[in-house]
């Protein structure tokens, strides 16, 4: 009886919980707000108007100049993060294999120290990454580029499949030996159709990660090959001229837009991937 | 099908550990259903998983038909395995888990879909082969791995504990449709188990396992009438053996047993036995069935008054327990003559059935001769009879 009617008519607490909710979302979202607004509008409008001022004209010029000084970059953009997110999946996903399911002596503290990869700040690998490249004759170029996200990746992709792969049965590789399968073949016939959820957990995380990658972007990368990321800094930073913030706001919709992308579309496999392993079914 | 011999094989993880497997004997006909049971830990597992191949022995060897294959990998040794957590392939449905060895094994599509009919047939699953794992009950998982076992046809079928995680009554079933396969395709089997009731119906030949030592191997009845050594006559029965601590005394060359309900005394006289036994702290081991109410008629049968202090009525058998020498006695009667709670009975032993143990080490005193009287053995089909 009671909870019945709490159900028709929520409680005052009920109403706070909802009201700290949408507060707390719309400070996420006032930012994206203002850049729309303000990559519609006309150089004018925005010196006469507010942050959060309706455009007078709405104008696309904005996104068309952004898109005629980065464009170029974006592209780039995707010639890094499509190999290195790609490459540095699947290694990882062959490392947490071996480690979960092949483990040999020290493979507890080769992981060990795979897990420190996790915690070294990007800064501290800049010169030794950049020796090796040397070293490799890869000094400024893409493959350079993507060689170190895969690396640096790898601790990250290897930590996820390991985890996931630890809660699958040891007995169902076992099976697939018993059934004649190799290694190569139950990795991809019996545990990869399993990874679906990690995979996109993988995914999502590399792909924000390189993706939005300046530093890495600003050192190893040179004149036309940098990625979006450097080439929006570049024109925001420019000193010559009057500033056109609908550019700017323009261009950095278009830098961030993938990511955004990806979340919508992976979104649900990414909070289920995070939450596999959790519960056993 | 196939012979199955272990010759000596040792197992251990490491120097400095305990040996998982002390030099494991065993050999096994063409055909025959070899039952490994034992409590947890006792390494009956780890003896599957080497004759599998999953794990390497550190001594000895494995041979099948004569020939030695402890060096061989899994898919070359031609055995299959049913898990205890059946192992079923979740991403495939129930035709490609069938399929999936026979496919790696390059047989052709139609015999592929040949062999996979049988099986289904055979295991009566042909209606869930569009199924995956997920959407089927446990004891459709357990049919579902039996027949991935079933379709390599294999020389060795391994079992690990396959009907464990099944709910009481279709433990019963699928324990019956397993000898049932059995009979009808005669295939050689080795089964790892931890219940003594699927060990005594399943096998023809049953190890005992404890501690990483086979403590007897034998058929059924061998290892029920004629067991090795306490642990053995404990884990093997249901409900288990009694074991009375004594001290046997020696009159006029024979051995007694004095047993002392509290009510009523009795002298159970067990032959002459060996010297030195009256000196020693023994364990005497009877099982409930053969403790029987005493007839009206007298038997020569020892007897003894006591009273009753609980009964636990089965259905077929009612349990009932007294106390002989401070310790509890169960005896298995028929429920027809079940008495109160309270009532004092008769109840008669028959000394050729007793068993002797050694108190300090658990060996069967005696075992393999014939040291105890043959007092009644002519009687015991009469009360059996009941």
């Amino acid at each position: 009886m009671s909870s019945s009617l709490a159900a028709r008519r929520p409680s005052l607490s009920r109403l706070a919980v909802y009201a700290t909710l949408i507060a707390a979302c719309l400070v996420y979202l006032v930012p994206l707000i203002v850049m729309l607004l303000t990559s519609f509008k006309s150089p004018d409008d925005i010196r006469t108007g507010n942050l959060l001022s309706w455009p007078e004209v709405i104008t696309g010029i904005g996104w068309v100049k952004a898109w005629d000084a980065v464009g170029g970059y974006f592209w780039n953009s995707v010639k890094i993060t499509v190999p290195a997110v790609l490459i540095s999946t699947l290694v990882g996903a062959l490392n947490g294999y071996v480690l979960s399911m092949w483990r040999f002596r020290g493979s507890q503290l080769f992981f060990g120290l795979l897990l420190f990869g996790c915690f070294l700040p990007f800064q501290t690998v800049l010169l030794p990454a950049s020796f090796t490249l040397g070293k490799l004759g890869l000094a400024s170029t893409t493959t350079g580029l993507v060689l170190v996200h895969i690396v640096y990746g790898l601790a990250f992709t290897t930590l996820f499949f390991r985890n996931y792969y630890t809660s699958v049965p040891q007995a169902l590789v076992q099976a697939a030996r018993l059934d004649g399968a190799g290694f190569f073949t139950i990795f991809g016939r019996i545990l990869l159709p399993m990874s679906i959820p990690i995979i996109m957990v993988c995914l999502i995380w590399q792909f924000t990660q390189i993706w939005n990658d300046f530093l890495f972007g600003v050192v190893f990368a040179s004149g036309d090959a940098q990625p979006i990321t450097v080439a929006l800094n570049n024109l925001v930073n420019t000193s010559t001229g009057a500033k056109e913030y609908n550019v700017d706001m323009a261009a950095a919709m278009i830098a961030g837009l993938p990511t955004l992308l990806v979340y919508v579309l992976a979104g649900k496999y990414f909070l289920r991937g995070l939450t596999a392993g959790a519960v056993k079914g | 099908m196939a012979t199955l011999e272990l010759r000596n094989v040792n197992k251990t993880y490491g120097s400095g550990l305990p040996d998982t497997l002390k030099n494991i004997e065993l050999k096994i006909g063409s055909g025959e259903f070899l039952i490994l049971v034992g409590p947890s830990g006792c390494g009956k597992s780890t003896l599957m998983n080497c004759i599998a191949g999953l794990e390497q022995i550190s001594g000895g060897a494995i041979l099948v038909d004569d020939a030695d294959i402890s060096g061989m990998s899994p898919k070359d040794r031609d055995i299959a395995m049913v898990f205890q957590s059946y192992a079923l392939y979740p991403t495939m449905n129930v035709r490609d888990n069938i399929a999936f060895g026979l496919k790696i094994r390059k047989m052709t599509p139609a015999a592929i879909d040949e062999e996979v009919a049988r099986v289904a047939k055979l295991l009566q699953i042909e209606h869930l082969l569009g199924r995956k794992p997920g959407q089927l009950s446990g004891g459709q998982q357990q049919r579902v791995a039996m027949g991935r076992a079933l379709a390599r046809r294999p020389r060795i079928y391994l079992f690990d504990e396959p009907l464990s995680n099944l709910d009481a009554k279709l433990r019963v079933e699928m324990r019956t449709e397993i000898k049932l396969m059995h009979q009808r395709l005669k295939t050689t089997t080795v089964y790892v188990t931890h219940d003594q009731i699927e060990a005594m119906t399943l096998g023809d030949k049953v190890a005992v396992m404890k501690d990483g030592l086979i403590q007897q191997f034998g058929t059924p009845q061998q290892i029920y009438n004629d067991p090795a050594n306490l642990f053995v006559a404990s884990f093997i029965g249901s409900p288990p053996m009694n074991f009375i601590p004594l001290r046997l005394q020696r009159q006029e060359g024979r051995l007694l047993a004095l047993l002392d309900s509290g009510q009523g005394r009795c002298e159970l006289p067990l032959g002459t036995g060996e010297a030195g036994l009256e000196a020693r702290e023994v364990i005497l081991g009877i099982r409930p069935e053969q403790i029987s109410l005493a007839g009206v008629e007298g038997n020569g049968l020892p007897s003894i008054r006591a009273q009753v202090q609980v009964t636990e009525p089965t259905g077929p058998d009612t349990l009932v327990f007294v106390t002989l020498n401070q310790t509890k006695v169960c005896c298995r009667l028929a429920p027809e003559f079940a008495p109160q709670v309270g009532e004092s009975l008769s109840l008669q032993f028959d000394p050729a059935r007793v068993l002797l143990f050694d108190a300090e080490t658990g060996e069967r005193l005696g075992r393999g001769r014939a040291p105890l009287d043959t007092v009644g053995t002519d009687n015991i089909a009469q009360f059996r009879g009941r």
